[in-house]
């Protein structure tokens, strides 16, 4: 059975959208977060450089932000500017729970 | 138990447990093409026998792997896509975010094991039509195969999302004679309305700050949208006392009426109405309004702002940006975004009028980006709540 599971192949897996925060600081580098360790991090990174670029694109359009929330179906994104970098906090959501009909 | 004539195929089908499919007619011509998608060869050849039972015979295709089912998509026009959700390299997320968005109007399915809501929910919001569990015995083959057949003969033109083909007119009427109870909620888009129904009589409605007769009128000059079924509500209070008969008889000729001078093009039939932005800018709260279409850098309208090009560049480069993200992450398209600052808070979004496609970017075609710009007295509740009221007016 042993030898079995040695030659089987892994199963794959669907990316599970995470809940949780991260800090990351102005040169875009992850400080500590909260997200599972399941969440790639090249993905956490992406969010993370999404992110500040936003803020500095604003600031550059004379447009200073300190809060930003992003909106998708099954996830919101927030992050909170400071001082140069951010606080992200990821909340998955189920858009068609019972719970979110109301 | 299979008869056929020609030139039109006529047959009639037994399946299996020994139910018959109704006797139909169908040309060559109309034989859908689905293409199959699982990593597992043996389901796959049993699914295509499966799918082969289906009333309209169609065409049935597979594809073993992400890659090619979209080297086949980009091949040929098919129907129907049914897809595995756990798939090595290329998971079922991942082909269906690329496909909703390259194949608008192909109709998709999700036929997988895993039994998980979060996963079902990501699978809705990315469009899909269907999420069904893999079989496991002939009952469940049975109504999956029903579905399928109603989703293959479903028009892609309008009607609503719930009940095939049919109008909105034809499911209130549909309610009434059957003298149901119930409470229908639709949507189109942002904008949402409420109909009560009591012993098969209209009783109350609601479509934003529209109640009775007016919101009634409103919610049927949608084309299209997605319905659902309440439980009904027999403590409503009671704001319309017409027939439902003289009621949809009004709201047609209301519809024909409005119709028919840019129909006629009659010269002066159709008052000049005001700039649909100066309308939007009038909701409370809003300091600008800025239009733009996607993907032209150049073209944009705006109200309340000194310097639109700038605001116009970013607001472009900041949708796009989550746009690409929340295809990255598989988190369904970008809904809205809100951004509070201590001078001014904007939100942003994009809209769609009913029927209108998507372009290569994720957007649209006949899409409006919008960036509206909000006093920084008001909250991140006010603002959402108000965006919506941008949102309807801009759809109405």
């Amino acid at each position: 059975m042993g030898l079995l599971t040695l030659f089987s192949k892994p199963a794959p897996t669907l990316l599970r959208l995470p809940s949780g925060s991260f800090t990351v600081d102005r040169e875009g580098k992850v400080l500590i977060g909260t997200l599972p360790s399941s969440f790639p991090v090249g993905l956490v990174k992406d969010i993370a450089e999404q992110v500040l670029g936003c803020f500095r694109e604003a600031e550059a359009a004379q447009l200073p932000l300190s809060l930003l929330t992003i909106n998708y179906p099954t996830l919101k994104i927030t992050a909170r500017e400071m001082r140069g970098g951010a606080i992200v906090f990821l909340s998955s959501q189920a858009p068609y729970s019972p719970a979110s009909q109301n | 138990m299979l008869f056929w004539t020609q030139p039109s195929l006529v047959f009639e089908l037994e399946s299996g447990s020994g139910q018959s499919y109704p006797l139909i007619t169908i040309a060559m011509a109309t034989r859908h093409k689905i293409l199959l998608l699982d990593d597992d060869p043996d389901l796959l050849d049993m699914y295509r026998e499966i799918l082969a039972q289906l009333p309209s015979r169609p065409e049935v295709f597979t594809a073993s792997t992400g890659t090619r089912a979209m080297a086949m998509l980009e091949s040929e026009p098919f129907r129907l896509l049914i897809s595995d959700l756990k798939m090595p390299k290329m998971d079922g997320l991942q082909v269906l975010s690329i496909v909703r968005r390259k194949y608008p109007q192909l109709r998709t399915v999700v036929l997988t094991s895993v039994v998980d809501e979060t996963f079902r929910s990501r699978v809705y919001a990315l469009g899909v039509d269907l999420f069904w569990q893999k079989p496991t015995c002939e009952q469940e083959i049975t109504m999956f195969l029903e579905c399928l057949e109603s989703l293959l003969g479903r028009e892609a033109e309008n009607g609503f999302r719930g009940v095939q083909s049919k109008s909105l007119v034809d499911i209130i009427q549909l309610e009434c004679i059957s003298q149901s109870s119930s409470a229908l909620r639709i949507t189109n888009g942002p904008l949402s309305g409420k109909i009560w129904i009591l012993d098969g009589e209209l009783i109350d409605a609601e479509a934003g700050e529209l109640r009775g007769e007016r919101a009634f009128h409103k919610i049927l000059s949608w084309r299209a949208g997605n319905f659902e079924t309440l439980p009904a509500e027999p403590s409503r209070p009671r704001t319309i006392f017409k027939s439902y008969n003289g009621l949809l008889l009004e709201t047609a000729q209301a519809l024909d009426e409005a119709r028919s001078p840019e129909l006629t093009g009659e010269p002066g039939a159709a008052p000049a109405s005001p700039s649909p932005l100066a309308q939007l800018s009038q909701v409370e709260g809003v300091e600008f309004v800025l239009a733009m279409k996607p993907g032209d850098q150049e073209h944009h309208e705006a109200r309340g702002l000194e310097n639109p090009q700038r605001m116009a560049a970013w607001s472009k480069q900041t949708l796009d940006r989550f746009r690409s993200l929340g295809e990255r992450l598989h988190a369904g398209p970008l809904d809205q975004i809100e951004a509070l600052g201590p001078q001014r808070h904007v939100a942003l979004c994009s809209r769609r009028p009913a029927g209108g496609g998507i372009a290569e970017n994720g957007s649209g075609q006949g899409d409006t980006d919008f960036c509206v710009g909000w006093k920084n007295s008001m909250n991140l509740e006010q603002i959402r709540e108000n965006m919506k009221k941008v949102l309807s007016l801009w759809a109405s």
